[in-house]
């Protein structure tokens, strides 16, 4: 990721691409995978598993999806200082 | 239903509808620009919305009255089944994490209006530009209809027109007067208006929920007692059917359907016109990124929300009347629980929050209807004034068509249309997401595999009988192969998809004409500042002091 000749482009798969991209998939296989979270218990003051997890979902989706915007930023960054124009 | 007119509430009402009025009167002033007839200052609010401003302009527009009125009615009706609205509006945000920074990149590289305006540019064709505009027009015109039946379901519980006068005049009569106005501001303001009026809307939408998902569960004897009384309802058979009427969770032969309903929708929910307008009127790619970290705190509003379906039902809502009107179950919830003021300013939340996304869209179809069916088809050489006067113009008519749908049709009619218009918009995706990154496909074979689509999820659609309805009673149907009940639009997409494969491969073979691209690589990730006409000169990375928290709450 550091100064790459000018005239090789940079490779499409890097670790922090990797990495976000785990980030942005994650939320996909938990709430698509409805038979983790149909249940009703344990319950949370008095509201079933069910909805309460899946509202538990919404700021760690953001989160992950908020790191993988740190990541994909600073990957362009780098590649912008070592590439130049 | 028999309902004295609430003056308090309608007082409060009025005083919040005149206030968003002289709002959005106002708004033609705010952050203009020196060419106030280019199509991309009327139709786009000057390319020119800092994070925020998309935020609110976004979630004004994708959370509307009727999904307010709409999700709490489905649990209300069915239970969990209804809840997908929640993980749905979750994975949106990283899906479209992956192709609208390159959405926004091209159109602002290129002038792009429209999400047409990118498929033309790209796939050098047409036909297909005008079929996806087609599709677009076509999916959000019973989408303002319904941003009515919102209106409309908190007029008739504050006893104001509704089902009970037998003159049609004067029932309808708020209904003309509030999209009158409506209408009003947004050909004089554009995009401007519903963005300054969608900070009122928000404001109040939060304040509601806030107080309603405290104050109700304690005057209802908390989260216990509410889920066992609904237990209790869902469990009540149903004599026709003989099926209950819903369940608290998903049972195992629903699984599909609700991951199904949830993912096709997340595809779906940015390819409609009015997301693509407010996503481009973003002046940077990092603005439509960093909003889709702060867009789910809207999710955790609607998981909220959702929660109050249950609430009536513990309320005892339209118990034991035959053939209640589910939509009015969340209105008629407040009017039973709120002192008389607050209701009022529930009742302006809902409202309002129908007329934001009602403007946005008519833009959006305006937009669509200027740039890829009159410019494309009519006159080539349309200059920008013009076209931003046919822009307005069009947004007129797409609003008193929708009024007209409303007022002559049964309300059924616009929601089975929205759900026809939800399988349809799905159907666009593989030539708007694919030609975002790939000109592999070949651009007849994108037309084959739409009109593929198309006529398959409008059949299936067709198909579905429910309990009240011969036709479109469900968008749910067995899945080919798989043997499970799942999302017509997602089946549909999978045959588009497949289609517009084999398709390609064949034209390659024999050589087909596979028309200009006239974008490059590095226009799918330019930044604002190294970009052509309408670029705002944003001092290098645009960091925003204070970079917004990822949506915790």
């Amino acid at each position: 990721m550091t100064a790459t000749p000018p005239d090789t482009k940079p490779p499409v798969i890097t670790p922090s691409r990797v990495i976000a991209g785990l980030c942005l998939l994650a939320p996909f296989v938990a709430l698509l995978w409805v038979n983790s979270y149909s249940r009703l218990t344990p319950r949370f003051i008095g509201i079933p598993f069910f909805y309460w997890y899946q509202m538990a979902w919404v700021p760690v989706a953001a989160a992950l999806t908020y790191a993988a915007y740190l990541l994909v930023r600073r990957e362009e960054r780098v590649r912008k200082g070592g590439a130049g124009k | 239903m028999k309902n004295d007119v609430n003056g308090v509430a309608l007082g409060v009402f009025i005083f919040f509808f005149l206030a968003v009025t002289v709002v959005g009167f106002m708004a033609a002033r705010w952050r203009r620009a020196e060419n106030a007839l280019h199509l991309d200052e009327w139709g786009l609010g000057g390319r020119s919305f800092g994070t925020w401003i998309t935020w609110f302009l976004l979630g004004g527009d994708l959370y509307t009255a009727y999904t307010f009125v709409a999700v709490p009615a489905a649990i209300y009706g069915a239970g969990a089944a209804g809840f997908f609205a929640v993980p749905y509006t979750i994975i949106t945000y990283p899906l479209v994490f992956l192709f609208l920074p390159r959405l926004w990149s091209v159109s602002h590289r290129h002038g792009y209006v429209t999400s047409s305006d990118f498929v033309r540019g790209r796939f050098g064709s047409k036909s297909l530009s005008v079929a996806m505009a087609l599709t677009g027009i076509l999916a959000t015109m019973p989408y303002i209809a319904l941003q009515l039946v919102g209106i409309q379901a908190v007029l008739d519980v504050m006893g104001v027109g509704g089902s009970d006068s037998t003159n049609w005049f004067v029932k309808d009569l708020p209904l003309l007067i509030a999209f009158g106005v409506l209408a009003a501001y947004t050909y004089s303001s554009g995009l401007r208006a519903p963005a300054l009026i969608a900070f009122v809307k928000d404001a109040l939408i939060y304040i509601v929920i806030a107080v309603a998902i405290i104050y109700i569960p304690y005057k209802l004897g908390g989260f216990d007692s509410i889920f066992n009384k609904a237990s209790a309802a869902y469990a009540v058979k149903n004599p026709k059917t003989g099926l209950p009427r819903g369940a608290v969770v998903t049972g195992p032969k629903a699984q599909w359907a609700y991951a199904t309903l949830a993912m096709g929708s997340a595809m779906a929910l940015f390819l409609y016109p009015h997301s693509v307008t407010a996503v481009l009127s973003g002046k940077s790619r990092n603005t439509i990124r960093r909003n889709t970290t702060i867009l789910p705190l809207y999710s955790l509003m609607l998981g909220l929300l959702a929660m109050l379906g249950f609430m009536a039902i513990a309320d005892g809502v339209g118990k034991g009347i035959k053939g209640y009107n589910a939509q009015l179950a969340i209105p008629q919830l407040f009017e039973n629980m709120f002192p008389s003021w607050f209701a009022g300013v529930a009742f302006a939340a809902v409202g309002i929050g129908a007329l934001v996304p009602a403007a946005i869209m008519s833009i959006a179809a305006a937009n669509l209807f200027t740039r890829n069916i009159y410019k494309d088809l009519i006159k080539p050489d349309a200059t920008p004034a013009q076209e931003t006067r046919v822009s307005k113009i069009a947004s007129l008519v797409v609003k008193v068509g929708a009024l007209v749908f409303v007022l002559t049709m049964d309300k059924t009619v616009a929601i089975n249309f929205q759900l026809l218009g939800g399988i349809w918009i799905l159907q666009t995706m593989p030539a708007i997401v694919g030609g975002l990154f790939t000109r592999w496909f070949h651009r007849w074979a994108l037309l084959a595999g739409w009109a593929a689509g198309m006529a398959y999820g409008t059949w299936k659609a067709y198909e579905q009988a429910s309990p009240t309805q011969a036709h479109f009673g469900g968008s749910s149907d067995m899945i080919p192969w798989i043997g499970e009940k799942g999302y017509i639009g997602l089946t549909a997409f999978v045959l588009n998809v497949g289609i517009a494969v084999v398709l390609t491969l064949v034209l390659n073979v024999v050589k087909a004409p596979s028309g200009v691209d006239e974008t490059v690589t590095a226009d799918y990730v330019a930044e604002p500042e190294e970009s052509g006409p309408s670029g705002s000169p944003q001092p290098g990375e645009p960091g925003v002091p204070g970079l917004p928290e990822p949506a915790g709450a």
